[in-house]
């Protein structure tokens, strides 16, 4: 570098600044965008089922089934609907108005009372079957200390031979928001940086300015630089923001340490940003480079992160993709510095792919963008 | 008119299809996404490293860790023999979940009294470690079943369980029908968002306004092409899920295609709508993705609407593609009949005609 490169990106950087600046499309991108999203999923995400719909039909009332029945309506898990026949219960599961039946029979208290015991039939709406799953769990978690208590009363101890005693790191009371809040600043950083830059090198040559650079003695480098400094920067103040809100919004608890995650986040966005700068120097074209922008970056970043669904149980030709996508290491970062704190044996390896990641977007950006006209 | 609008959607087709990168971009990444994030998007577990510190020596906990090295969904990956080892496994995500079982555990068993095991889960992931959970209690009651029946002592009440269109709980099932929803918007939304920014960028938009063409024309001319590919990629993607991914398709097609129909048209018309808003390509990028992620967010695609707080539920109201999920879910797994599913259609039409009339309005006052 010399005296003349110096002064031509000081005035490539002022170009872009006051280019960034005057379009508030790019500014409300980096800080209104985080704000929307974070609230809107933030409050919008939950795993956390609960007033869950479920029908109860009990054939022959008497003090046994009214018992049990309590059990359903005194937790805050189930929205019981009592019915007499199960016909109705059978057509409400079908127009989806309760997610299950809790099915006693006539006979259920004099079964109850022989050696083979009674039936308790549930009947799950298994189309969303993760709900399905945690129905099921909830129903057994009741089942289960209905027929301990009634073990307790007569006398004869019911003792269940093993009893899990679970302890949950990092996030014991399984609160969802605690992992999706960190995730959700992936993703959305993930659509910040492709979004402000996918669209800078087409839209140079859409409009014919790319020739005028081209006759410029800037170089291609220089272009590169310019255009990267002010969205870096942008980026960087919408990450803090997101953080932020994190923290004292949704109340996130943070155990790492804050250089450590600007260090993280500062090679997220080289390699975020690189890639949109990439996209857009091999498209050439704003309509094809934001198709190409939304494809690869949003979707993947929501699915194949690690952001709601587990890698590890993809099968291994889907993990290999997930390991070319800079996302899936900066949700695991966060995640862990979030949750559990500096833990290197994580943070490094991931710091390490990111850095890799954005060596190579910025690296082919560059060797593409040649000062050629064809 | 007719005549009209044809000539109008030629040209669509030519400016969609003409260019190769365009050509490419429109057609093959939702086949291809379809593929990778079918098998990407399920919740079941599969092979989840855990570990085992067993400090006894008996027969009981032999059996009870045989269960979980023998089931798929767990893979043993370490077998610590002091707490201090512990941690780490755990912390480095070597291990997702750690099985303690103490030194007393066998004899207490056999003397009748409860044997406790202790579960670390690593909760960073709190959704899978819920589900993880859920299979640990179902491999418990499993081995206190098997227990109970030998010492002679049954339960006085058993619970069975079944589950109805989806009797293996095949997570699957449930996400490659949303996966439909997904890429039909992600198309319709590419087709329409950036055409009428392009002609307007392009200047060809003002050309537009001087022919004869009504407002009602030139939106018809750019819907009908987005509709026509909306509804092959989609019928691409159902043959896919039915055939490679063998999700049971149980209802009748005319339900399926009246819901695919309407929701491309509400679809298209927000596209539209954002379009004719936006006046550079890059303002109908942002209004695409703004649109495009809060509405699968918030679709009820991998998180339940009902989990929502009230009045975000009220929010989904006015998203297209929280009635098409509930649509194709209806017609894949339970085979429900279009009465059933009847208040999930207007909606979409009322969502559609909305935007196209105020996208129409906007066609016509704007002029840059």
């Amino acid at each position: 570098m010399n005296a003349g490169s110096g002064m031509r990106l000081r005035g490539l950087l002022r170009k872009e600044l006051y280019q960034v600046l005057r379009d508030p499309s790019s500014v409300a991108i980096a800080f209104l965008l985080p704000v929307f999203l974070l609230l809107i999923f933030g409050y919008g995400i939950s795993l956390d089922a609960e007033h869950v719909p479920v029908a109860v039909v009990i054939e022959q009332p008497d003090a046994d089934t009214a018992s049990l029945a309590g059990r359903f309506s005194g937790t805050s898990y189930f929205a019981p609907v009592f019915m007499g026949d199960m016909v109705r219960a059978e057509a409400a599961l079908r127009d989806r108005s309760v997610n299950a039946i809790v099915h006693l029979q006539q006979d259920f208290s004099k079964r109850l009372r022989r050696p083979d015991g009674a039936p308790i039939q549930l009947i799950v709406n298994g189309t969303d079957a993760n709900t399905a799953r945690l129905v099921i769990g909830y129903v057994q978690g009741v089942w289960q200390k209905w027929i301990e208590e009634l073990g307790d009363e007569s006398g004869v101890s019911a003792a269940v031979p093993v009893s899990i005693e679970q302890r949950v790191w990092f996030n014991s009371e399984l609160r969802s928001r605690n992992y999706l809040v960190p995730g959700l600043i992936a993703i959305i950083m993930t659509l910040i940086g492709a979004l402000l830059t996918a669209l800078v090198m087409a839209r140079e040559w859409e409009r014919g300015t790319m020739e005028a650079l081209l006759v410029t003695p800037v170089t291609m480098g220089e272009v590169l630089v310019g255009k990267l400094v002010p969205y870096f920067l942008l980026g960087l103040g919408s990450m803090a923001l997101s953080v932020a809100m994190g923290l004292w919004l949704f109340r996130v608890p943070f155990l790492g340490s804050v250089w450590v995650l600007s260090c993280v986040s500062a090679l997220y966005l080289l390699a975020a940003l690189g890639m949109g700068l990439l996209i857009s120097t091999l498209a050439r074209n704003q309509f094809v480079a934001g198709m190409v922008a939304i494809v690869a970056t949003f979707l993947p970043a929501f699915l194949l992160s690690g952001f709601i669904f587990d890698i590890g149980s993809m099968p291994a030709v889907v993990q290999a993709i997930t390991r070319v996508l800079p996302a899936r290491y900066f949700v695991s970062s966060l995640q862990t510095l979030f949750l559990a704190g500096n833990v290197w044996s994580v943070i490094l390896p991931n710091a390490a792919a990111l850095a890799v990641f954005a060596i190579l977007f910025l690296g082919a950006s560059r060797r593409m963008l040649r000062k050629r006209l064809d | 008119m007719w005549r009209r609008v044809y000539a109008l959607m030629i040209k669509e087709f030519l400016a969609l299809l003409k260019d190769r990168r365009s050509r490419v971009v429109v057609i093959v990444p939702p086949l291809v996404q379809l593929l990778v994030f079918g098998y990407a998007a399920t919740f079941d577990l599969n092979r989840v490293p855990f570990a085992v510190y067993n400090e006894d020596p008996g027969l009981a906990s032999r059996d009870l860790v045989a269960r979980f090295t023998g089931a798929a969904a767990f893979h043993l990956v370490a077998a610590p023999s002091s707490d201090a080892e512990v941690a780490p496994l755990v912390d480095s995500q070597r291990a997702l979940m750690v099985l303690h079982i103490g030194p007393q555990f066998s004899r207490e068993l056999a003397a009748g009294r409860p044997g406790a095991v202790q579960v670390i889960v690593d909760g960073r992931n709190s959704n899978t470690a819920a589900i993880l959970l859920g299979y640990v209690s179902t491999i418990a009651a499993d081995f206190n079943a098997d227990w109970l029946s030998r010492s002679g002592a049954a339960p006085p009440a058993q619970l069975e369980v079944r589950a109805w269109f989806n009797p293996n709980l095949e997570s699957r099932w449930f996400l490659v029908p949303g996966i439909l929803g997904l890429l039909t918007l992600l198309v319709a939304l590419l087709v329409t968002a950036l055409s009428v920014a392009r002609e307007r960028e392009q200047g060809t938009f003002d050309q537009l306004l001087v022919t004869p063409y009504r407002p009602v024309e030139v939106l018809l001319g750019k819907t009908l092409p987005g509709l026509l590919i909306g509804l092959g990629e989609a019928t691409a993607i159902v043959l896919l899920a039915t055939l490679w991914f063998q999700v049971p398709l149980r209802g009748d097609l005319v339900t399926l295609y009246a819901g695919l129909f309407l929701f491309l048209f509400s679809a298209l018309s927000v596209g539209l709508m954002i379009s004719s808003v936006a006046v550079t390509q890059q303002q109908g990028l942002l209004g695409a993705f703004l649109f495009m992620v809060p509405s699968v967010m918030l679709s009820g695609f991998a998180t339940p609407i009902a989990n929502m707080p009230v009045w975000m539920q009220h929010v989904t109201l006015i998203n297209p593609m929280r009635y098409f999920l509930v649509i194709i879910r209806g017609v894949f797994l339970q085979g429900a009949p279009f009465g059933v599913l009847a208040s999930q259609f207007w909606p979409m039409a009322v969502i559609g005609l909305v935007n196209m009339t105020v996208a129409g309005f906007l066609f016509r006052r704007r002029l840059y």
